[in-house]
């Protein structure tokens, strides 16, 4: 089946490049979602079972994030849509745009499902190659450099990785074991020398970090949000976050068995701890719409980071946050592409009185700021609740107290941005007024009630998948 | 003989720290292929038949000739001025690689690990780190990529050392490699050459908060 899903996906992007009509380009866009549900669905219901020779994996972690990916691909190729219709862009950047959109869809799927480190690597860069292309869509200086910085940065991060699953390697080299598959690898390490799966897993922490955006590689993930399409930025701050997620995440519980779990999880925290610190910083000054969002996605890493550090429920916790984020700041970044076409411009003191432009997208702002701030009733608010009982059971009661304060300075300077934007009258007015079609925010209160129901009442099935991906983990 | 082989490639990056133009640059990354290919025929020529023939067309193809060729041709052709122009004097650059070299030996040394071939390790983490020091401290976006394939080809001396063992470690290499070529190509096919004047770093600073 994932063979059958591998040569539609390739025969779908090249169809897509080719082809110049309207018509059949919706077409074929409509049968790639239809086989991107396909597979979601055929992966939960062949759960723990293999493909292609054990190349690929349904396991629970990847199935969870697939669904959430094929949730958002919908949403994400009708805001492309609806981008790039807006801008009139010609047929060919159409075709090239949905081409590499497909490809990097595709690209996400296979890194998910992976079971061998070395097959989720050579995938990761597939990425980084398909999601440069969307960056540089607008096809000006900033964007240049911003796809410059990241297609650089990102290889030297992967570069990092590759060195990392070469100690990985050595490692396993003394027991003589020749077979990086996920399920294989943590039977050998037992008896191994530490030094090299410390050497591995650093050099695979800061490498993978790049995909997740953790503190101290995150500044090409702003970089590049700030340029890309809006519906790219959407899913460079979701998709491609949980990919980075999933490949720390897998070299975490690679080694959690191991002598170094302690020494681990200290380094974890560290990463985490400093990265909500540097998004605090920065968010206290940002005047950029999406610089501010951007650096709220490296703040909710952090807390993700910190929550796999912690241990216990903070497990749980950590894949919970990352599925509701995924929802939640996808549905900032569609409301965001409208906020552009209302005002024309992403600088927060040039923006007001957004209520009266659009009501409809101001309930949505609304609803998102409550939803990022993890206020109750936002789903995030559970989550982030585990995290700090997770800390707590730790006797981490010092950074706790840290982060609690920090998260408060966020949640102010993301509350007075975006009143700003909302109920402040505008000082000049930029560009003409536009009209945005109320149903144009469905797809964002239909993202945002999902991951409140996620929250506040967990479907039995949703919450049996992430408690089978924290099997791998010590207790 | 390997080990005098990785010995030149360690001599390659003190001079690649003091070279001044952008040209020997190009001449020391394609010895480096020439000697990786040395390397692969002997460490691993017991292994597949196919699969090594690969790799040493790899490391003949890519590395030292279609690179260098293509790299010259983008200096030529964007008229890039032939200086590093380094931010750091060369009699510096030197002593930090000297510094980065003795550290690799340091850090190579206090691991307990009998069967380790130690020199291919520091060959490996040298070349790595120098490569990193190189992006950092020249100005002009071809020396960063230059800096990159030099960090790439510590990778793969680093592979090199596991690859009798684990072939596959070698083809993944390769693919990193494939994958930088992609990406010299695609940065490099005239339009940022255009975009940027002069190609330098300076250019490369509109996005900040």
């Amino acid at each position: 089946m994932f063979g059958y899903y591998l040569i539609i996906v390739l025969l779908l992007g090249t169809g897509t490049l080719l082809n110049r009509n309207r018509v059949i380009r919706i077409l074929l866009l409509a049968v790639f979602l239809a086989v991107q549900t396909a597979i979601a669905i055929y992966g939960y219901l062949h759960l723990n079972t293999g493909e292609l020779g054990g190349t690929f994996y349904y396991d629970s972690l990847g199935v969870l994030f697939l669904g959430v990916l094929s949730v958002l691909s919908y949403t994400t190729v009708f805001h492309s849509y609806r981008y790039l219709h807006h801008r009139d862009d010609d047929s060919r950047k159409q075709s090239i745009y949905f081409t590499a959109l497909i490809i990097l869809i595709g690209a996400m799927t296979c890194v998910y499902l992976a079971a061998s480190i070395g097959v989720m690597w050579v995938l990761i860069e597939a990425t980084t190659l398909s999601v440069a292309v969307l960056i540089y869509h607008e096809r000006t200086h900033l964007s240049l450099e911003a796809t410059y910085k990241y297609v650089f940065i990102c290889s030297i991060g992967i570069t990092f990785a590759f060195v990392g699953i070469v100690f990985l390697s050595k490692a396993l080299q003394e027991t003589k074991s020749v077979n990086l598959s996920f399920t294989d690898i943590p039977g050998h390490l037992q008896n191994v020398n530490t030094f090299w799966l410390k050497l591995a897993f650093v050099f695979m922490l800061v490498g993978f970090s790049t995909k997740m955006g953790l503190f101290p590689m995150h500044t090409i993930e702003v970089d590049a949000n700030t340029v890309a399409p809006p519906p790219i930025s959407a899913f460079i701050s979701t998709a491609l976050l949980n990919v980075g997620f999933m490949a720390i995440f897998r070299t975490y519980s690679l080694m959690a068995h191991t002598s170094i779990l302690p020494w681990m999880n200290h380094i974890l925290l560290w990463s985490g701890f400093l990265s909500i610190f540097v998004s605090t910083v920065y968010i206290l000054s940002v005047n950029h719409l999406k610089r501010m969002f951007a650096y709220s996605s490296l703040e909710h890493m952090g807390l993700v980071a910190i929550g796999l550090a912690s241990g216990g429920i903070g497990y749980f916790a950590a894949i919970l946050h990352m599925v509701l984020h995924s929802f939640v700041k996808a549905s900032v970044f569609y409301q965001i592409d409208q906020v552009f076409r209302v005002f024309n411009t992403f600088i927060i003191n040039k923006t007001g009185n957004y209520f009266n432009k659009n009501l409809t997208g101001a309930l949505v702002m609304l609803l998102i700021f409550m939803s990022i701030t993890a206020m109750p009733p936002s789903g995030m608010f559970i989550s982030e609740f585990l995290i700090f009982r997770s800390l707590f059971a730790s006797h981490n009661i010092l950074l706790l107290v840290l982060i609690l304060l920090m998260l408060t300075m966020i949640m102010w300077a993301v509350g007075k941005n975006i009143f700003t934007m909302l109920f402040l009258p505008q000082n000049e007015p930029t560009g003409k007024f536009v009209k945005i079609s109320p149903w144009e925010s469905s797809t964002q209160f239909f993202l945002l009630t999902t991951a409140i129901y996620l929250g506040l009442n967990p479907p039995a099935m949703f919450v049996q998948l992430i408690n089978d991906a924290i099997l791998v983990l010590p207790k | 003989m390997i080990n005098v082989l990785l010995i030149t490639f360690l001599m390659t990056l003190f001079f690649v720290a003091i070279a001044n133009r952008l040209l020997t640059y190009i001449k020391v990354l394609a010895l480096q292929g020439v000697i990786l290919f040395t390397v692969v025929f002997i460490q691993l020529s017991h292994i597949n038949t196919l699969n090594l023939i690969l790799i040493l067309m790899e490391t003949i193809f890519f590395k030292s000739i279609a690179v260098p060729l293509f790299l010259a041709y983008i200096i030529k052709h964007n008229k890039i001025t032939r200086e590093a122009e380094p931010y750091v004097p060369h009699f510096i650059s030197l002593i930090i690689v000297t510094v980065i070299c003795i550290a690799s030996i340091l850090l190579v040394n206090s691991i307990e690990d009998n069967q380790l071939d130690k020199i291919f390790f520091v060959v490996a983490l040298s070349a790595l780190f120098t490569g990193l020091y190189f992006i950092i401290s020249r100005r002009k976006i071809i020396t960063h990529v230059m800096g990159y394939l030099i960090m790439e080809n510590g990778v793969f001396v680093l592979s090199l050392a596991l690859g009798s063992e684990m072939t596959m470690l070698v083809n993944i290499g390769i693919m990193l490699d494939i994958f930088v070529s992609v990406l010299v190509l695609g940065i490099f096919t005239n339009r940022i050459g255009d975009t940027f004047e002069a190609m330098s770093v300076d250019n490369l600073s509109n996005l900040k908060d």
